[in-house]
């Protein structure tokens, strides 16, 4: 039996209320590529986080090469041997290569023998690595997947033993993808440990020796690559835990409230992100949108709810078209047509958190009658429907004068929440509305949401909850890498044929 | 050390207590300035109050500063409330002197009430056309308004010297400032209320700008926490993401916000032409534009807080000139070093302190509730 090079016991980390690792255990053997695999917010990132010395631990030791070791900050993790290349990269866009991956470890005053030396160093590791990276490229100048290897020789350069990789994959493309798997897969021949965190069960399947499953924080599982499938993992990764099922009426669906044809969206960085997407919501009928974070359900909702621009593709509200590439209405326009949208980031785009809570309930129907009267807040009116909705909506504590940040994540949201269905929208787009949400106000706010249903709105639900997907919708649809793979109705699906269409293994 | 519970420090502590104990530290830096220049601290604090409270006239030199800190103070607030930095409170007042002075030469056949009011309006459009440009820039290109204002305070500097040596001039004589107006159109002036009621004093600057000054204060008050305009501002300020998603445009309200403020700036003419010189004088802004920023900044961007913080740097120009009269040893720039170090502890190292106390409070507010 190998001794493990990296072996982590009872490993505890807690954000405020939220335990994001309990109680880990892993042992990743030298010389393997070892998978770390879970749905987004299962803690992948945060344990590896503080393998690196970015977080540390509540609790649990660390041990690298049998001895134990405090890692402080990356500087610690650095020494002992543990590289990080993370999903956003850290590198100087306006420097080289060469400048890049000796920041910080410069040696001199004035550049001399050891950036010569330096030079060799790296000519070599590129050699045997076989990364074909031109020391003398400006970083601005590389393509992603580049940048990516630059990562990794800069953890190499640095004598890392374990390198780790955040999600490495999800930023290129299959041809990279390719690329970067002969990489990883001779730096292994190599003798190095590489622990791949990721939420893709072909890349486990494809790469990986071993692989751990997380869940909600915890370990849930470890086995040999070699003795398992994909459905198991994908069964492993999505959890079998009981629905909790909701008290839901017959499906009563009306006419088609909410149409999207075609639709293509970019995000800033001009990558296509929503690819020729086709939705119809009917009255009285909620659609869940389930897939993992990060495959074009944000640009989508900012697309159908008119903060992003339409690349091609209609949008239709009650058959009448609202949104194509030329034309488009802007979020208030739609508002008043009665589009109502919660966003999937309440602190980003939902809140503003400087303001006080009256100030943020009337957000965005702050011009409308009562709560304006020519350009004035109406304070008292303002006051008084803040009282009304803060009671009817369970807001806590019922204070409008508080300042929103002294809010509960759930309470914020709930703010959200009854400010955009106090309006009675005809369509409601609603993304991850119970994120980082306590298991009271999920109830709450589920119920509310089938109450919207029930009195004829057609609601789109976005999240990345299964669960939540499963017991809300009426008809589900999975989203992968921007198109959307597949259309199930409720009734005759389980969690595991949508966890498998959600990691496109389908 | 453990940040505080911001929801726990009690308002009086963050807004009263702390720039308290910036500024007491700020005139304790000063005074070891004044010792090491070789003079007496005390008798520097002595002269200072009796020069700006101690007389009549004094106490009028005093609260006529105060006018301009607390137009260019209330200036750089309203733009720091969508978070732009507008620096640029020196040309805007520049410029908007101009529009005081073109209204009432050009105006000189309305009656009196009418032309201040047009004369007010001009310095207003012409302060707020001045940052219009800094703001369409920002809004459309994303040019910092740090750095375009901050040029065209030199861009308006070089435009009225042009215009007060080639174009405006005097020219019965050579100086770089215009012909008086007609004396019916300067405002009245404290000495003329004093002698209303008998009472006889000598000159002063005092005029009835401190009121305007006062009613921009309520404006700007009333903007900004009452109106949908100053609502919008602040959420485009706070979260621009969040704005957007409400259907509020940045571009919009970053430039109403700069030429709301730029129309502050620009009241500064009204006082220094109508109220003061009642020409055109080469450089009458003479710095008020970017003391004004200390002012909001140790005013925390609200009225009521930019009045005081005005009031105290008028006190610190009318005092401090009394020290350097009286003191050979303090030169006029030596003031200048003090109200830097009231900028610095007060702006820039604003929260220098600021943990330390928060948390003393905080922990004995607590031993009290749990005693």
């Amino acid at each position: 039996m190998v001794s493990p090079i990296l072996e982590l016991t009872n490993i505890n980390k807690s954000f405020g209320h939220v335990h994001a690792n309990k109680n880990i255990n892993l042992k990743i053997n030298k010389g393997t590529i070892h998978g770390i695999i879970g749905e987004n917010g299962a803690g992948k990132s945060t344990l590896m986080s503080i393998v690196f010395g970015l977080y540390q631990a509540n609790s649990g030791t660390i041990k690298v090469n049998g001895k134990e070791i405090n890692l402080k900050s990356p500087k610690d993790s650095i020494t002992n041997g543990i590289g990080m290349v993370h999903q956003h990269f850290m590198l100087v866009e306006n420097f080289t290569v060469l400048e890049n991956i000796i920041l910080g470890f410069e040696g001199e005053l004035v550049f001399g023998k050891n950036l010569e030396k330096a030079k060799k160093d790296l000519k070599n590791l590129c050699d045997t690595y076989k990364l074909n990276i031109d020391l003398n490229s400006t970083i601005s100048d590389l393509s992603v997947g580049f940048r990516q290897r630059v990562e990794i020789l800069k953890s190499l350069y640095r004598g890392a033993e374990i390198l780790i990789l955040d999600e490495p994959t999800g930023v290129l493309t299959p041809q990279e993808v390719d690329e970067l798997f002969k990489i990883l897969r001779s730096l292994k021949d190599e003798g190095k440990t590489i622990v791949l965190i990721t939420h893709k069960l072909i890349e486990i399947m494809d790469l990986t020796s071993e692989v751990s499953v997380m869940r909600q924080g915890e370990m849930v599982g470890h086995t040999k690559t070699a003795n398992t499938n994909k459905e198991q993992l994908a069964e492993m990764m999505v959890g079998r835990s009981v629905l909790l099922r909701l008290d839901k009426s017959q499906l009563k669906a009306g006419e088609v409230l909410f149409k999207v044809k075609n639709l293509t969206v970019k995000d800033d960085l001009d990558v296509t992100r929503v690819k020729n997407v086709d939705l119809e919501i009917r009255a009285g009928e909620i659609l869940g949108l389930a897939g993992v974070t990060g495959n074009g359900q944000t640009e989508l909702l900012e697309a159908l709810s008119g903060i992003r621009k339409v690349e091609s593709g209609e949008i239709y509200l009650e058959g009448k078209k609202v949104s194509d590439s030329q034309n488009f209405l802007d979020p208030r326009e739609l508002k008043d047509k009665g589009l109502a949208h919660v966003p999937e980031d309440r602190q980003r785009m939902g809140l503003v958190t400087d303001f006080k809570a009256y100030e943020n309930l009337i957000f965005g129907y702050h011009d409308q009658q009562p709560f304006s009267k020519s350009s004035v807040l109406n304070h008292s009116d303002i006051i008084s429907h803040s009282k009304k909705i803060m009671e009817e909506y369970d807001v806590r504590p019922q204070s409008p004068n508080l300042i929103t940040s002294n809010f509960s994540g759930g309470n914020q949201q709930k703010i959200i929440l009854s400010r955009e269905l106090n309006e009675n929208p005809k369509v409601l787009l609603v993304g991850q509305p119970t994120r980082g949400v306590d298991i009271g106000a999920i109830e709450f706010i589920h119920q509310r949401l089938i109450d919207m249903r029930d009195r004829g709105a057609a609601i789109l639900l976005v999240s990345v909850e299964l669960d939540e997907v499963l017991s809300l919708s009426d008809r589900i649809v999975v989203m992968f890498d921007g198109k959307i793979v597949g259309e199930k109705d409720n009734k005759n699906v389980t969690d595991r044929e949508l966890g498998l269409l959600m990691a496109g293994v389908v | 050390m453990a940040p505080v519970d911001k929801s726990k420090v009690p308002w009086w502590v963050s807004n009263l207590i702390v720039p308290l104990v910036n500024l007491t530290l700020a005139l304790l830096v000063s005074g070891l300035f004044i010792f090491i220049a070789g003079e007496n601290p005390y008798e520097a604090v002595r002269l200072i109050i009796y020069g700006s409270f101690g007389y009549i006239e004094g106490f009028a030199y005093t609260l006529y500063y105060t006018t301009n800190f607390v137009f260019t103070g209330l200036a750089f607030a309203v733009a720091f409330h969508c978070r732009l930095f507008n620096i640029g409170g020196e040309g805007q007042a520049y410029i908007g002197g101009l529009g005081v002075f073109l209204v009432a030469i050009n105006f000189s056949f309305l009656p009196v009430p009418i032309i201040w009011l047009l004369s007010i309006a001009g310095a207003v459009v012409f302060g707020a056309a001045w940052a219009f440009i800094p703001a369409y820039l920002q809004a459309t290109r994303g040019s910092h308004v740090v750095i375009t204002t901050i040029m065209f305070n030199f861009i308006a500097a070089s435009l009225m010297v042009f215009l007060l040596v080639d174009v405006i001039r005097d020219t019965a004589q050579m100086g770089p400032h215009t012909i008086a107006l007609p004396e019916e159109q300067w405002f009245p002036s404290f000495k003329d209320f004093a002698a209303l009621f008998g009472i006889k004093i000598r000159y002063s600057p005092l005029n009835i700008s401190f009121l305007l000054a006062i009613a921009a204060s309520v404006f700007v008050w009333f903007l900004v926490w009452k109106t949908r305009w100053g609502y919008e501002m602040r959420a485009v300020g706070h979260n621009t993401q969040a704005a957007i998603y409400a259907g509020i445009s940045p571009y919009k309200n970053i430039i109403i916000a700069m030429c709301i403020s730029g129309g502050l700036a620009g009241l500064l003419g009204v006082n220094e032409i109508l109220g003061v010189h009642h020409k055109i004088v080469a450089g009458f802004p003479a710095g008020y534009g970017f003391t004004g920023i200390a002012v909001a900044l140790m005013g925390r961007n609200h009225p009521i807080g930019i009045f005081p913080a005005a009031f105290l740097f008028g006190i610190l120009y009318q005092g401090g000139s009394e020290v350097t009269f009286d003191m050979p040893n303090i030169t006029r720039y030596m003031f200048v070093a003090v109200q830097g170090v009231i900028i610095l502890f007060s702006g820039a190292l604003e929260n220098l302190f600021r943990p330390q106390i928060e948390s003393f409070f905080v922990n004995r507010l607590n031993m009290k509730a749990n005693a």
